[in-house]
């Protein structure tokens, strides 16, 4: 992550992120981590879900719960709805478990561990602190804490390798570790509301998640606390054709506060990779959760080789009154999103908040947008979506907003903004709405415009280049959205829309 | 500075000839002024200087002190100086004043090989210049000219000029939709901003903005040439007579 302490970040691109952009190679975070892997078999079965329950130690109900979602699955069929066109996935040509051979013991000091991990963080611009910790280090976090104060819990491939700043985030009564660690340490909690807000039969993708899930974040903020850091997880795809699926489960407890940063990258290869992800947030009464996401995996190159087919189940239940909510994805990177992060207004006054910029250039597809799901009174969301379409690719918005007969007085407003990058690419619209009381109000807005030629010749005639005439002008498409990410995000998320747009026009 | 030698244009999309063996020399620190009836190429020549695309140069030379302008693309032939005052500044939603000029400046900076200003000095700069030209903090937050008014967006341009510090300036009917207040706004500014080094090229309709910048010769176009040229009295002419006589006295 980049420095953050220019005060112009928010004003639209800056000097920093031209830079950026011209000194990147069209995708930074290309390069594979030599390192010696351990691999599961091909394919997914009884045998493998069992294997993955027992790698990460876990007890028998959570074996039995996986397996009872393996059986749902195997009768299931991929959904085929969205405007998304793909060869067919081979589920059994997939390794469904690989993790650095590494990792089966903790290292003692810095000198144990593997050279190639550590760098592997330093690439991805972690400090050396807390590089050590997420390589296990044993001792490295009582070491003082310099620099930004962001939890970090690093998911490279199957497994979590580390988490930053427990014991501060412990003595605020925070939870945050690795999910398999949870399913050891508070079986109580992930008992609960494992599947809660996704249930195991949801969908084809979270029902193959919930069988074969490998680790991933868990959280929980005590009743009352303001979490005092941000949190955030890093999920790295490593190892060829494994899939990941990785799963993260938050809870925030009565008149609790924690922002959560998600970011995803993986090594640029020319076959395809499958993620499907859940994630699932428990929001109780008076509770804030905000979520924020950059991905910028692999996209595929300019012929359309190669990327990750990201197929991803994300919901919030504001189960409780005045629980709140808050998305805010980047996506940048899959060669296929099939993403709707969701919210479930379940709590009287409770309030979803979606903020979404999806760019698609070359041959990307991203099929993406949110659901809103209004079932107490007074409840209120808002939807603000940015579509990005460049090159051959084709970005499509999908939302559902619903209003249940007792959510009376509720209200949702949808902005749904769709930029166009030259003359092959395409943007598509496709709300859902139904209203079954009359007391509620709901709001479309939609627009579609193209890369003005006469905005890119002004910016031009007063020195810019047509990359940075164009990276400033979707900068401005899309403010609403970078000024809704944390500030630890916004440097980042600018300098991604630059990069994800190389190349487009010209 | 500015030499434009025979120049020949076309509109690409409609293969039409608009300058037909255009001849035009703006010495160092002077301000000429070309004025003609609608339809005489007035635009056509600013885009071309400036890069725009939809125009084929035929025949013919411009050189910006002894560059070749036509060879560079529009950023290029900004960092070796050249500026257009747009006559309608186009807008960019979501995209602040500031940040704009910012990467403007640090763009040609960059191109030109000098060191780019820092967040700091760039704001004593140009709030500086914003107070000289009497444009308020407030403009310079708001996105690059969205809800601006005519003189609004006027002022603007002339305080991109101010921040890029041009030698060449070309202002394309910068006068047009212009009260009396914004025009003397607008004039006093590029009035600030004559110097020995800097040459203006004032595209105008009107003699009345020639009242506040007065130029040192007048050009007279039509139908895609010079026709004639002379000092500000040629101006006026145009003022009582219009353009009838001249034209047909030049043939």
């Amino acid at each position: 992550m980049t420095d953050t302490t220019d005060l112009d970040v928010r004003e639209g691109v800056d000097r920093e992120t031209v830079e950026t952009v011209q000194n990147m190679g069209s995708y930074k975070y290309g390069w594979n981590t030599e390192i010696e892997m351990e691999y599961a078999p091909k394919g997914v079965n009884e045998d493998i879900v069992r294997l993955i329950s027992e790698k990460n130690g876990e007890p028998e109900w959570m074996t039995d719960w996986r397996l009872e979602a393996y059986r749902r699955w195997v009768t299931m069929t991929e959904p085929k709805w969205a405007m998304l066109n793909y060869p067919e996935i081979d589920f059994q040509d997939q390794y469904y478990y690989a993790r650095p051979k590494s990792m089966e013991e903790k290292p003692k000091s810095l000198d144990e561990v593997d050279p190639k991990l550590l760098a592997t963080y330093e690439k991805l611009g972690i400090p050396l602190k807390e590089q050590m910790i997420l390589a296990g280090v044993e001792g490295a976090d009582a070491a003082p804490a310099e620099g930004r104060k962001v939890a970090v819990d690093a998911v490279f491939d199957s497994v979590s390798v580390g988490t930053t700043f427990k014991d501060e985030l412990a003595k605020a009564g925070v939870i945050f570790c690795s999910i398999s660690e949870a399913i050891r340490e508070h079986p109580e909690l992930v008992k609960k509301y494992l599947g809660s807000v996704v249930p195991q039969s949801d969908n084809f993708f979270a029902t193959l998640n919930s069988a074969v899930f490998s680790d991933g974040s868990f959280v929980y903020v005590p009743p009352g606390v303001r979490c005092p850091m941000e949190l955030s997880t890093y999920f790295r795809i490593n190892a060829e054709n494994t899939g990941q699926f990785e799963r993260t489960l938050i809870i925030a407890d009565k008149g609790s506060y924690v922002s959560y940063l998600e970011g995803c990258t993986a090594p640029k290869r020319d076959t395809n990779q499958l993620h499907a992800a859940v994630v699932e947030i428990v929001i109780l009464e008076d509770a804030e959760v905000k979520y924020s996401t950059v991905q910028n995996w692999f996209p595929g190159d300019e012929d359309g080789k190669g990327g990750i087919y990201n197929f991803v189940t994300k919901r919030a239940d504001c189960r409780e009154d005045r629980a709140k909510v808050m998305w805010t994805q980047v996506e940048t990177g899959s060669a296929i999103t099939w993403k709707y992060p969701s919210c479930i207004l379940r709590g009287n006054e409770s309030q979803g908040e979606f903020y979404s910029i999806a760019i698609a250039n070359n041959w990307q597809q991203a099929d993406t947008g949110t659901k809103m799901v209004h079932l107490g009174k007074n409840t209120r969301s808002r939807i603000v979506s940015k579509g990005i379409s460049a090159g051959q690719a084709q970005n499509t918005y999908r939302g559902l907003v619903s209003m249940h007969p007792r959510a009376s007085d509720s209200r949702n407003y949808t902005q749904c903004d769709s930029l166009l990058i030259g003359d092959k690419c395409g943007a598509h619209t496709v709300p859902y709405i139904e209203v079954k009381n009359t007391s509620s109000r709901v709001e479309h807005e939609a627009t579609t415009s193209k890369v003005d030629d006469d905005q890119l010749f002004y910016c031009r005639s007063r020195g810019m280049d047509e990359e940075e005439a164009v990276a400033l002008v979707v900068n401005g498409f899309c403010r609403d959205v970078l000024q809704a990410l944390p500030m630890e995000f916004a440097m980042e998320a600018q300098a991604l829309v630059a990069i994800s747009l190389e190349g487009s026009v010209g | 500075m500015l030499k434009i030698d025979n120049l020949h244009v076309k509109l690409e999309e409609e293969d039409k000839q608009i300058l037909k063996g255009l001849s035009l020399e703006v010495p160092n620190g002077q301000v000429h002024a070309i004025m003609g009836p609608n339809g005489s190429g007035k635009s056509t020549l600013s885009y071309v200087l400036s890069g725009r695309d939809g125009y084929e140069v035929t025949e013919g030379s411009a050189t910006l002190e002894g560059a070749d302008l036509l060879d560079m693309d529009p950023e290029e032939r900004a960092a070796a100086g050249l500026f257009l005052a747009f006559q309608y500044p186009v807008e960019i939603p979501g995209v602040g004043n500031m940040t704009f000029l910012r990467t403007a400046v640090n763009a040609q900076r960059k191109a030109r090989g000098e060191e780019e200003m820092s967040s700091g000095e760039f704001l004593k700069v140009v709030r500086a210049k914003a107070k000289d030209l009497k444009i308020d903090a407030d403009m310079l937050k708001r996105p690059v000219n969205v809800g601006f008014s005519g003189g609004e967006k006027k002022r603007n341009e002339i305080l991109q000029m101010a921040m890029l510090e041009p030698r060449m300036c070309i202002m394309d009917e910068t006068d047009s939709g212009l009260d009396v207040d914004a025009m003397r706004l607008v004039s006093d500014g590029v009035n600030a901003l004559r110097n020995e080094n800097r040459s203006f090229l004032v595209i105008t309709h009107y003699q009345r903005l020639l009242n506040h910048i007065q130029p040192d010769v007048v050009h007279i176009m039509s139908n895609g040439r010079i026709v004639k040229s002379g000092g500000p009295e040629l101006a006026l002419q145009v003022e009582e007579e219009g353009y009838g006589d001249l034209l047909a006295e030049a043939g």
